[in-house]
Order: C-alpha cells, then sequence, then structure tokens
C-alpha cells in the first residue's frame, strides 16, 4: 500500500477574517492513516480538505495521490472533485433535503445497491430514520448519515471537515468509535479538520498542526503536543471550564472528553498562561510525596 | 357597436373564446420556452463567475424597469424589412415577425425573462454551496447535480416562476399592442381586447374579459403564496 501515499505541495492566498494568509504545505500522508488537522479557526484546514477534493484549485503546487496526480499547476492538470475517488463531509453536513436518508446513501453509492446501503444504515445505528428527510432529523443523526453518505461510494480517501463539532458529549464519544472502527474495518485514509484536542488524542495516528497557513508541527499527537516531555504516567486531554483564584489555591476545572471533571491546583505563574476554554493536558509527572506517620 | 342581434351575439362568444385561447396559448408558450431558457440563465447567473455578470444580470431584469412600448418599439425595429435581421428573416425564411403571433411571442419571451429569471435565481442562491459540491465529490455530473439536487430542492422558486411568468404574460399589454397590433384571432389578446371594447363603450364584452383575468391571476398569485408558506424552508440544520 506504499503507493497510496498522498503527496501536497501547494501554494494558495487565502482570504480569511483576519486578512489575507498564504497557505503553503508540503507533506506526504501516509496511506491507511488517520491524521488529524489540527489548529485555530481561519489557519487553512478547511481549504486544504477542499483543495484535496478539487472544490478549490489551489494558485500553484502538485497533489499526487497513490501515484495519481490530481493536481499541477505546472502542467496544467486539474482532476475534477467527480473522478478523484474521495468522500467528503462537510461542516454543514450538506446532506439533500429532497431525498430520505436511505436516498442520500444510495445517490452516493457508483452503483445502486439497497442491501449495501442498509447494511450502512444499521452499522450507523440509522435504520429506523431510513424514510426520513433530513429536515427531520438531530444534529447527531444528520452527521452519522453525512459520514455514511461519504463511506457509501468506498472512497480511498475520507475527508471530514469537524466532523464531530455539534454534537454532545455522549454522541461525540460513540461517534469518535464510530470512526475509528470505519478507519480500521475499511483502511481508508482519512483527513480530519479537529479544534479539539480531546478528540485528536483519542482518534488520531498523526497530526498536522497548521498555524496561519503554514504547517507548525506534523507527527504522532503525543510529540505534536506537548513541549514539556510528559514521563507522568497519567495524561488526560481536557478543557478548562473554571477558574476559581483563592487563598491558598487557585483551582482550576478541566472536563475531559468522556465529562470527566478534574480539579487541579494551579500557582499564580500558570494561572497567568492559561484561559478559560482553553484546551490543556492534565498529567501527574512523578508521585506526590504523602507523609503518612510512622508507629 | 352592433345591434345585439342574436347572430351578432354568436359571433361575439366566438371571438370572446378565440381572444380567450390566444391569449392563454400566448401565456403558455411564453412560458414553456422561458422555462427552458431561464433555468439555464438562473444556473448562469447562481455559478458563474466572469466579471459581464453584473451586465448580463442588467440587461435580463432590464424588461421591469423599461416601459413595454420601449421593448415594443425596438422588436418592431428589429423585425422591420429594412433592418437586416429582418431583411434576412423575410428573404431567406420568409418569416414576417411584425403583426405576428410568433413576433408577439418572441417580444413576450423576451419581456417576461425577468419574471421567470429572477425566482429561479434566487432559489438557486437559498441553496448553501455545499449541496452542489457534496454531490460534485460523489462523483455525480453537473447535469445529474442539476437535475437530482439542485432542481428538486428549488421546487417552490419554479413554480413561483411559472406562476408569474404565467400571470404577467397574460397581464402583458403594451409590448402586445406595439408588436402585434390588435387583429382578431393572431393578437387580439384579452387585455388589449378590454382596451378596445372599452373604446367601443361595449362595456359587457370588456367585463367579461377582465373579470376573467382578475380570476386566474387572482388563482396564480394565490397558488404561489400557497406554494410558499406550505413549502418549509428546506434548512439542513
Amino acid at each position: 500500500m506504499g503507493d497510496t501515499v498522498i503527496h501536497i505541495d501547494i501554494h494558495k492566498q487565502i482570504h480569511t477574517a483576519d486578512g489575507e494568509i498564504d497557505l503553503s504545505v508540503k507533506t506526504d500522508i501516509p496511506s491507511g492513516e488517520l491524521v488529524a488537522l489540527f489548529g485555530p479557526s481561519g489557519a487553512g484546514k478547511t481549504t486544504l480538505l477542499r483543495i484535496l477534493s478539487g472544490l478549490t484549485v489551489p494558485d500553484q503546487g502538485k497533489i499526487e495521490c497513490g501515484g495519481r496526480v490530481w493536481f499541477d499547476s505546472g502542467r496544467k492538470i486539474n482532476v475534477p472533485p467527480q473522478q478523484r475517488n474521495i468522500g467528503y463531509m462537510f461542516q454543514d453536513y450538506a446532506l439533500f433535503p429532497n431525498m430520505t436518508v436511505l436516498e442520500n446513501i444510495l445517490f452516493a453509492q457508483r452503483a445502486k445497491d439497497v442491501k449495501a446501503a442498509d447494511d450502512l444504515l444499521s452499522v450507523f445505528g440509522l435504520n429506523e430514520f431510513r424514510m426520513r428527510k433530513p429536515g427531520k432529523l438531530s444534529g447527531g443523526q444528520k452527521q452519522r448519515v453525512a459520514l455514511a453518505r461519504a463511506l457509501a461510494c468506498e472512497p480511498q480517501l475520507l475527508l471530514l471537515d469537524e466532523p464531530l463539532s455539534s454534537v454532545d458529549a455522549q454522541m461525540r464519544m460513540a461517534l469518535q468509535d464510530e470512526i475509528s472502527r470505519v478507519h480500521r474495518h475499511l483502511e481508508t485514509t482519512i483527513l480530519m479538520v479537529s479544534h479539539d484536542l480531546e478528540e485528536v488524542f483519542r482518534l488520531a495516528s498523526l497530526v498536522i498542526q497548521i498555524e496561519n497557513g503554514i504547517i507548525k508541527k506534523s507527527g504522532v499527537p503525543e510529540l505534536v503536543f506537548s513541549d514539556v516531555q510528559v514521563g507522568g504516567k497519567v495524561q488526560i486531554a481536557g478543557r478548562i471550564v473554571r477558574i476559581d483564584r483563592q487563598e491558598p489555591a487557585n483551582i482550576v476545572t478541566v472536563t475531559s472528553a468522556n465529562n470527566q471533571i478534574i480539579e487541579v491546583v494551579a500557582s499564580d505563574r500558570d494561572l497567568d498562561a492559561l484561559n478559560l476554554g482553553d484546551q490543556v493536558m492534565v498529567f501527574t509527572k512523578a508521585f506526590n510525596p504523602v507523609i503518612s506517620k510512622l508507629c | 357597436m352592433l345591434p345585439p342581434t342574436e347572430e351578432n351575439n354568436h359571433n361575439m362568444d366566438i371571438q370572446f373564446i378565440e381572444t380567450l385561447i390566444l391569449t392563454f396559448k400566448l401565456a403558455f408558450c411564453t412560458t414553456a420556452i422561458l422555462i427552458l431558457l431561464g433555468l439555464p440563465v438562473a444556473y448562469w447567473l447562481t455559478y458563474s463567475r466572469t466579471k459581464i455578470k453584473p451586465v448580463i444580470e442588467a440587461l435580463v431584469s432590464m424588461p421591469m424597469v423599461l416601459p413595454p412600448s420601449v421593448i415594443g418599439y425596438y422588436m418592431l425595429t428589429v423585425y422591420s424589412p429594412q433592418n437586416w435581421f429582418g431583411a434576412c428573416l423575410s428573404d431567406v425564411f420568409d418569416v414576417r415577425l411584425a403583426f405576428t403571433f410568433n413576433g408577439v411571442l418572441i417580444a413576450s419571451v423576451i419581456f417576461s425573462l425577468p419574471f421567470m429569471v429572477q425566482p429561479l435565481h434566487n432559489g438557486f442562491r437559498s441553496l448553501p454551496a455545499s449541496l452542489r459540491e457534496a454531490s460534485f465529490t460523489l462523483g455525480k455530473s453537473k447535469i445529474t447535480t442539476f437535475f437530482k439536487v439542485l432542481l428538486p430542492n428549488i421546487r417552490s422558486s419554479v413554480i413561483t416562476a411559472i406562476a408569474l411568468t404565467f400571470a404577467h404574460t397574460i397581464g402583458e399589454f403594451g409590448v402586445v399592442l406595439m408588436v402585434g397590433g390588435n387583429m382578431p384571432g393572431e393578437t387580439r389578446v384579452a387585455s388589449i381586447a378590454i382596451y378596445d371594447e372599452v373604446q367601443a363603450l361595449n362595456f359587457d364584452a370588456a367585463n367579461r374579459y377582465a373579470l376573467i383575468l382578475f380570476i386566474v391571476s387572482l388563482i396564480l398569485l394565490t397558488t404561489i403564496y400557497s406554494v410558499n408558506k406550505t413549502n418549509e424552508p428546506w434548512e439542513i440544520r
């Protein structure tokens, strides 16, 4: 499968809320990996997915997937999205409102196969909604349909744009498992945009961290995200939900992916770098010294 | 004014029916041509990125702001055999357009173009770009995407466009009068007949035409508003 590596080397001037930035990405994505694109909004993550799908044309550069040239500005090659054999899950799901859930799946298949569609729907727990139109589904159900539809054409590359952004924590966990299972089962290469550190840690085998249009770091999540070499035994990624500045100690409350609430004591100096909503890692560096009375 | 004998009444009835049939034939043909023409134009206006788009948009919308007599005047000029186009039509194809049904039909298509294109254009614009893009990523061509994804999701816009165009063509007066004149069975439509009957102080006949136009327009507009009400906005989220 070594030949299905995706080579990306592209430049594109993009307009963001913070002005123009030059998206300049050069990287190789090994086949079969689940790669997370991580970074702040406006960094160019969605644009990169769109460029890979062929929906956005780069200003210059080259994209090759599995030995096939998808884009080459020098040779004026630009394979249209229809011929790239990809699955794309949009941030707004883009389910077709005129079709039922089943019809959405059937539309995506290359050859209509109701049985395969039904199998796919039952994998995603959507069987009871198969005759419903997207307008009558909840956010989580729509996301599952969108994911199922992106998979229905058996793509060699699956592009997920913040697939789990608008579901509650419990549903997010279930869908993360789903994506993970799909990945293991189909051995598809998956590129997933995520803002969510917990999600990246749970799912991704590789992370590409993008900031201001350039790759800041890439590699396995543990390496990308640990500026400090963490030597502890316990690591939990989470988000700060409360900071209590009080005497004698400041308390920072962090929620983890599975909704555990962790309270951590922090010094005033630690708090300077921490804000509400920050993604953080809670870890123990060593066992805390414990005093117990010797008899 | 003719004396109200039985024979005259009979003739008037025939003329009345003839005029109504012509009116609806014109409206039907105009609408049919315009739906075929309007869909590609509206699609192009929505998704094209060329710089001349505002010019095309303006040209399409011109009939909404121009007096019908201006359009009628230009059409007559174009149809005239003294003009190269009109001359070519009459010499090569032996076709005369001024004061004929076909001439009125062409003028009416041009005049009603914005009433077809604008609702369709708004319909396409109201769809999120991701619907079309999703279909592309699923390997579907532009044609398949158009018929299977875009068109079904702007159904209410299509109905609005058809009803508006139909109603507007039925109500058209100025262009038809300029281009077609008032020839019974050829270019005399109901709106002109009303004017004609009133000039002749024939108020009964004018009233019959007026009532029919009033009712048809009311039904069409009611259709538009009820369709737009029952069709929920097709939001995805």
